[in-house]
Order: C-alpha cells, then structure tokens, then sequence
C-alpha cells in the first residue's frame, strides 16, 4: 500500500520539491484542511490523511459530521418553514438556507411549488459564506432542475458523516455497485452528510439503509465481504 | 443549536415499519438494546452503553450537616446533565424541560423509592451526615437517556465506596482510603426504568407500548407528534402500559409507580412481569391493572411508618414485590388493604394489617395530602 500520510492540525506539510511548485502555471492548490500561514508554510487544519491529486492539488480527508456550507455543493434540505416568498431549509448547518419560491424549474409568480413543512429538496448552494444566510436553489443556471428538486416522500433518509457521502459520489463505488446487487433503489447523495433512498418496497429500503450505515466506517475493500454478513438484515425484516 | 427537524418521510418511513411491527435497526417491537456497563478506575464511576446513548456517572460523598426534618439521615443528591456533547440540540446553560423532567423521574426513581438505606449514611445523628452526590453526564445521545441513567446512577451507587468512619462517644473517627478500605454504599434494591413509547395513538392494541429505545434519537419527536400520550407520562402511568403489554423478552423490570392518587386504574393487581426473587436486590415493578378499580381509599394513620413512606411488601406465592412510591410529603396517610378486599369492589378498604401472611396480599397505598397535578 502507498505511504499514507496523516497529519494533525498544525503540522507542516512536507513538499517534495518546492522550487518546482513556485513557478507560475504550476503553483500549489490547495484543498480543504490546509491553509498558508504568513511565513509561507502550507499547515494542515484539521486531522486527516493528505490526499494529492496529480500534479499539485493537495486536500486533507478528515472524518466530520457538521456540515459547513460551500457554495456549489449539492445537499438535500428538510423544509422548516414557508413564509411569503420563501421556504426556510435546514440543510445541517448552523443557520437555515432561504429557498426562493422562484427557484424552481418553471416557477412564476402564481406558479408554486408544492411543498410542505417536513419535505425533502435535493438543493444547490448558491450563496455561503460565514456572513449571510446561506441560500439555495432548485435550479440551475440555465433554468432547469437536472435533478434538483422535491424528494418525493416514500423514500428513508439516513444521515452519515461527511466523508462517506463523497465516497459514495466517487466515480464507480463499488458500495453502489453492491447495494444494486442487494437491492436496486434509487439513491440522492447530499454533501452536508444525509443520503435518501428509495427502493420498491419498505424492506428493501430498510435493508438499503443499514447496509449504508454499517458501511460508514469500512474500508472500500471491505465492503464487499461485508455484504454476505448484511443478508441477514434482510433476515431480520 | 436547534434538533435536525424530522422530515415527513422519515416519520412515514418509521410508522409504516412499526405498523409492521419492525424497528429500523431489526430489533422486535419490545426489545431493548444491547446494554454495556463498564466501570471506571475510581470508585463510583461508571459508563453505561445503551445502543449508541452513552451516559456517564460519578458518584461522590462528603460529611455535612443533616436536614432539619431528618436528623438522622444521610443526603442524596442527583444530577443529570444534558450538555451539547450529547446532542446538538442541548442547550448550554439553563436546563431545558427535558432535563428538568428526567432529573424529577430520577430523583423519584431513586431516593423516593430508598433503594439506598440513608440511616446508615448518618454519623453523628443532628450533626454529621454523609451527603452522597451522583452526577449523571449524557455523553451520546441515542434516545433513552433516561434507562440509561437510571442504569448507571445503580451501578455507580452500587460500585461506591464511602470513607469508613468510627465514632466513640463524641470522637469521630474518619480514615483515610490508605488506613482503612473504603465501606460500600447499603443498597437495598436497584430501582429501574423502562420508557415505553406509543404510536398511532394507541389506538392499535398490541401496538401501544413498546420500548422506546429507538436508535434514531428523531423518532421521539415522531412520537410526540403523532401519539396522544408522550413516553414520560407512559412511566408515570405504567399501570395502564402493563395492562396492554406484552411481556417482553429482557426487558428490566419497570418501576416508578408513584402511590398518591390510588383509586386509579390499575392498583393492587398482580404484575405480569414476574420477579420471584427475594433477596435484597431484587428490581420492582409497577403494578398491573385492574383489581382495585372503583376502590375509594380511605386515609388511615400508621404510626410506624415514617415520613418518606415507600413500603416494601413480603408477598407470597409468587406475587412480585411491590412498590408504591410516595412524593415524599411530611405527612403520609396510609391505608392498607387486604387481599379479599381488593377482590370486592367497596367503598372501605380494610384496615386489618396481617404481616406476611400466606391468604393475604397486602398493597399499602399511601396518598398524600397535597393535591398533586394530574399528568397528562
């Protein structure tokens, strides 16, 4: 296996060959978990391994389950309150997103959408910074939803930690590729740590979630030996 | 920080498993979860594991002054403490209603029903009392806080161990843990909780009343949503639980019957949740329903109770111990009722007092004075 790299917060990050990174083109990118201090010196923030991504994007992976809002980012929201032109969303984070009425595929003044206090939306971070509220959208620029949208109800949701949420939006998971095996279901990954899903039946979809939920904290290869001792969850329902 | 709202699906989700009598983590409708008790280095220490709920408790002891009431008693004192380690939702600071309703339960739960014996707590009666203090911290919170603690706030009394302290005409002597090895905490009998959680309003027979300890801390709030009746209240009325429930497979045995009020429905009957045990130890259980319904208590001085009156009966052919516990009022009247009159409806109870007889199943019945609000 790799040399893995785990670093504590403060510790410097060791560079293999500085002088390359310093030339224009190829400067040092860097990820979440990492900053420069004043004197040059690239510092981890959190604790994690180092992940790199060829030729110079670093990124630290850490385990966390409260989610701090980055503008971009997809997460799926629980409707808290709807007042005159806006819904009030809880998207996990210390305060609750504005979701505009008109934010919706083919929303207009008297068009609304139809949603209720305690629905589910697969949202878009438009505005989040530490200053403002942040704000979510349906819709993207074009105008349309590509996915966006209300959660129809009959699904489950669970709520995992931040980090199995990526792993879960890698390309070709093979978390996925088994739980299709297991059962087929359609599945919404939210970045802010809440995954829903559906599947035909009740049993099914409760046997889905505790698949993922005893994934959580599994290596990926792992995961498939996990899968002959997770059938009997399907005993058990 | 406010609790993550529970979304409309995940509430249609979980009573749609419960219709179907599945919880969402495989468990049956009345199982608990797995309980782990582990003991820390000091003594009194302990961490109690229910599912993911983890709680934490301490106990401690100093020599103070007594009560005014009680001379010769010792204190105790509880606390539990909710802070925002166990859940985003805890507040920091003034403590929220829950905390303030699961520190009453614990209180009743505990010294109410004098599972720990506060006689031998006193050193010099009107002078030096030992004051027992255990702290409850919530570490994680999965549901079912208050099992847990209940849990541990046993344990840890039971894993105490008091300085030991002599006393010769006026000198007391307190030894150090190097001269003398600590003294145990009496403990008569470990009082426990089970919280019970009802859906569908309790309309569906079998389906009102099960065991709360969900593993999703939200589906409380669920319960409070859709039930009539909140899973606080069902301990306070466990008589009415007991009569639709099943008995469960190891589940504790519940107690927390309070005395007061007793012509309500479900005194006097015998539980169906056996305990054969006689020895000190044993747990209490709430009382079942039905015998004494439309049994008008009478009030009826009994010198040698004392104030803080929770009577523990010797009861025979497998009739399981029974507690009443009193709110602790300065003034308990006490009624007591034989066996044959609990079978005939009457307006008197009976006033014959018979000892451990063998035809005789005594239920004391303690009514305070004070009015006390009715819950629910």
């Amino acid at each position: 296996m790799a040399n893995v790299v785990v670093l504590m917060p403060g510790e410097a990050l060791q560079l293999p060959n500085n002088e390359a990174l310093l030339t224009p083109g190829k400067e040092l990118v860097l990820g979440p978990g990492l900053r420069r201090d004043d004197g040059g010196t690239v510092v981890a923030t959190k604790a994690g391994v180092l992940r790199r991504r060829e030729p110079n994007v670093y990124w630290i992976d850490s385990h966390q389950k409260r989610y701090v809002p980055v503008r971009g980012e997809m997460v799926i929201g629980i409707v808290t309150a709807k007042s005159i032109d806006l819904f009030k969303v809880d998207i996990g984070c210390s305060e609750h997103a504005n979701l505009s009425y008109l934010a919706f595929e083919g929303a207009t003044k008297r068009n609304r959408p139809n949603l209720q206090v305690g629905d589910l939306v697969f949202t878009r971070l438009l505005v989040a910074n530490k200053d403002m509220e942040p704000e979510v959208v349906c819709v993207d620029s074009a105008g349309r939803a590509n996915g966006l949208g209300q959660l129809s109800g009959d699904g489950f949701l669970i709520h995992t930690s931040l980090e199995f949420c990526r792993r879960l939006l890698t390309p070709g998971c093979p978390l996925i590729a088994s739980l299709s095996a297991v059962c087929p279901c359609e599945i919404t990954v939210g970045l802010n740590g809440r995954v829903w899903l559906r599947a035909q039946a009740l049993r099914p979809a409760a046997v889905a979630a505790a698949l993922l939920e005893r994934s959580n904290c599994i290596e990926t290869e792992q995961m498939n030996s996990q899968l002959h001792n997770l059938t009997d969850c399907l005993a058990n329902f | 920080m406010k609790e993550t709202p529970l979304s409309n699906c995940e509430r249609e989700f979980v009573l749609l498993a419960l219709r179907e009598k599945k919880r969402l983590d495989g468990r049956q409708t009345y199982d608990y979860r797995k309980v782990k008790i582990a003991f820390g280095t000091e003594y009194g220490c302990c961490v109690v594991e229910l599912g993911k709920t983890r709680v934490l408790a301490q106990v401690s002891c100093e020599l103070v002054s007594p009560k005014p009431g009680r001379p010769s008693e010792g204190v105790l004192f509880f606390n539990l403490e909710l802070s925002p380690m166990a859940s985003p939702g805890f507040e920091p600071g003034r403590q929220s209603e829950m905390a303030i309703e699961m520190n009453r339960l614990l209180e009743r739960c505990l010294r109410s029903s004098r599972c720990v014996d506060t006689e031998s707590l006193c050193v010099i009666s009107g002078e030096k009392v030992w004051h027992v203090r255990t702290d409850i911290h919530a570490l994680n919170h999965d549901g079912n806080i208050m099992d847990a603690a209940v849990i541990a706030a046993n344990a840890a009394l039971a894993h105490f161990r008091r300085p030991d302290v002599t006393v010769q005409g006026e000198e007391v002597t307190l030894y150090s843990v190097k001269d003398r090895d600590p003294v145990p905490l009496t403990i008569h009998h470990m009082p426990l909780t089970t919280t019970f959680s009802f859906f569908h309003e309790g309309k569906e027979g079998r389906c009102c009343g099960f065991a709360e300890s969900l593993p999703v801390q939200r589906v409380t709030v669920a319960c409070a949503h859709e039930a009539t009746v909140n899973n606080e209240e069902a301990l306070r009325r466990a008589n009415e639980v007991v009569k639709f429930a099943e008995e469960p497979a190891d589940v504790e045995q519940p107690v927390c019957h309070r005395g007061p009020h007793t012509a309500q429905v479900g005194d006097g009957l015998v539980n169906s949740w056996l305990v054969v045990d006689d020895e000190p130890k044993s747990e209490e259980e709430a009382l079942d329903g039905g015998d004494l319904e439309g049994v008008k208590v009478e009030n009826e001085e009994v010198e040698e109770l004392s104030d803080d009156s929770v009577i523990i009966l010797e009861t025979h052919n497998r009739v399981p111990r029974v507690v009443q516990l009193s709110d602790g009022s300065e003034e308990d009247e006490v009624m007591i009722l034989s066996g044959k009159d609990l079978m005939n409806v009457s307006n008197k109870g009976c006033t014959k007092k018979a000892n451990n007889s063998d035809d005789v199943m005594e239920v004391m019945v303690t009514k305070t004075k004070k009015p006390r609000k009715r819950n629910k």
